[in-house]
């Protein structure tokens, strides 16, 4: 058989039998159920996230209900709202703040592409900031968009391998209040 | 002398009650928090965490939370005293689980001829050393937010400092006309004199009850004393910086102060294992069709159950209070403690030694 220096490899030959590969599931199972949201809200998408929270549409039925305001305990960013140039290095900050893993949820149009801010003055689209893990277009997505975001999120959150999953920093800006390790 | 048997029995004492605490009641606590939270909010709450199918009322929502705390980044900030920050939390935790130490929960039953009293440690100075343990607990808040390098957990533990003392002075006088009503420091004997239904806590004690219980809250920094955490102005106050199982471990101490909290209240108030009405031996000597060993097992069993039964109820309380008041401004925190509870306490213990010297509270 050969030395088994890759945990793949070492996955696909001794497949599900061995602890590894059930530890990746456990984990990853938690991770599924168990969003603490950090909502950086900037505008008026924040009224239908409002009502995601709220009594009709219920976030919490899927786990995910914590706000956390503090990035270091948050693991999904959600981006809610227009990000103008000005909000763009608080927004690539509090993403560096956040411990891993992290998710990033774009939420709305505005977040998506810039939406109908097609101007000097607006970011268009974050995933030229950060990292983007769900993509929810809409100006603003309805609630149930979002929650079918949130699942297809989930669903994505059981297929990564989970153990040494590590997104870093942003790829611009400085992280100076970060330590990589 | 320690003989074997006591050593066995205090072992099995001290696993019962961390099982009973942060096996049990931790996971309970939140999900009850989280459940209760969205009934009260006309939401159905998390309930899509499965094992194997079922989901028992999103319970494994607490499970869930944990495995991903266990597994998320163990964060230190740059800057931070690296050694504290990691003793903080530890110093959060361990006072709540060892002010369990003197409680006691359940009476005193002979099994095969081995006397056995359900508490860990019966002390004379039982109240005394809860509030010395209590105040302990004060540490691991500054030193978590002094430790993290961070404006805003240096003012969350100041905050947190300044109305954990504040309180637990309020707290100490609103528990010196029990002392002076059962003439006993110790909570064992305090509970064996609850043995008589007239003479519980909760019916010659009840203004001091309400101040107790205000302060005991407010010792525990809960809504609507969360002024420390504030998220609005700090954050998340003294434990900003802190992530994963760190995190959880703040929590998990506020859990457990909520339990001990709850256990005082029992202890002190509401007549810890009794049942109205009902003696120990009574209840022995109801259930002798067992034999006496049955019989003692079963009064064991049964002042157990009253005990987490009368704890749970108080558990739920403490949460109907957090999920239904908004927060108190911190000026307002503090007027409530030195202006109005204290005053209130002071009044109180007058009113019972006038009570006892004139006769009107029996002697017990
Ligand atoms: S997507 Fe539309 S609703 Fe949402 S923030 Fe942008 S403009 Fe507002």
């Amino acid at each position: 058989m050969g030395v088994i220096d890759d945990s793949e490899q070492a996955e696909a030959v001794l497949s599900d039998s061995v602890i590894i590969t059930q530890l990746d599931k456990v984990v990853a199972w938690g991770r599924q159920y168990s969003f603490f949201l950090y909502p950086f809200i900037t505008a008026c998408c924040g009224m239908e996230f409002m009502s995601v929270a709220g009594p009709r549409y219920d976030i919490d039925r899927f786990g995910a209900a914590l706000p956390r305001f503090s990035p270091r305990q948050a693991d999904l960013l959600m981006v809610v709202g227009t990000i103008s140039h000005k909000q763009a290095p608080i927004l690539v900050k509090v993403f560096n703040q956040m411990t891993e893993p992290k998710w990033v949820f774009a939420y709305g149009a505005c977040t998506v592409s810039g939406g109908m801010y097609d101007n000097y003055a607006t970011v268009q689209g974050i995933d030229t900031l950060i990292p983007v893990d769900i993509y929810v277009p809409g100006c603003p997505p309805r609630p149930e968009m979002v929650l079918d975001g949130l699942i297809k999120l989930q669903e994505q959150v059981v297929k990564e391998r989970q153990t040494n999953r590590v997104k870093g920093i942003a790829p611009v800006g400085e992280a100076d209040d970060r330590i990589v390790t | 002398m320690i003989t074997l048997p006591d050593l066995v029995e205090t072992v099995v004492k001290i696993a019962f009650i961390l099982g009973l605490t942060i096996g049990f009641y931790a996971p309970i606590i939140g999900w009850i928090e989280r459940k209760q939270s969205a009934v009260m909010q006309d939401r159905i709450g998390g309930n899509r965490a499965a094992i194997l199918g079922f989901t028992v009322i999103g319970l494994f929502h607490s499970l869930a939370d944990a495995i991903k705390l266990i597994f998320k980044e163990d964060f230190v900030p740059r800057g931070a005293e690296t050694a504290l920050h990691r003793l903080a939390p530890v110093i959060s935790v361990v006072p709540a689980l060892i002010a369990f130490a003197v409680i006691p929960f359940g009476g005193t039953y002979n099994l095969w001829g081995h006397e056995t009293r359900l508490v860990i440690a019966d002390l004379d100075v039982g109240v005394l050393y809860v509030f010395a343990i209590a105040s302990l607990a004060t540490y691991g808040v500054v030193i978590a937010g002094w430790a993290s390098n961070n404006n805003w957990s240096l003012l969350g533990a100041l905050r947190a400092a300044a109305q954990m003392f504040s309180y637990e002075v309020a707290m100490g006088l609103t528990i010196i006309g029990l002392v002076m009503f059962y003439q006993s420091l110790s909570l064992v004997e305090i509970v064996d004199k609850q043995e008589n239904f007239y003479h519980w806590g909760i019916i010659w004690h009840f203004p001091a009850f309400i101040l107790f219980l205000t302060c005991a809250i407010a010792e525990n920094k809960r809504i609507p004393f969360d002024t420390p955490e504030a998220e609005s102005e700090l954050v998340a106050g003294y434990f900003t910086e802190y992530s994963g199982m760190k995190f959880i471990m703040f929590w998990t101490a506020e859990f457990l102060e909520i339990v001990t909290i709850s256990a005082l209240c029992v202890t002190l108030f509401f007549g810890g294992h009794q049942i109205p009405f009902v003696t120990v031996s009574g209840l022995i000597d109801f259930l002798g069709f067992l034999g006496p060993n049955g019989a003692n097992a079963a009064a064991m069993l049964i002042g157990v159950a009253v005990f987490i039964i009368k704890l749970t109820l108080l558990i739920m309380l403490q949460m109907s209070i957090r999920w239904t008041l908004p927060r108190f401004r911190y000026d307002q925190v503090m007027k409530l403690g030195w202006k109005m509870i204290l005053p209130a306490s002071l009044i109180w213990i007058f009113l019972v030694g006038a009570g006892i010297l004139t006769g009107v509270m029996p002697a017990v």
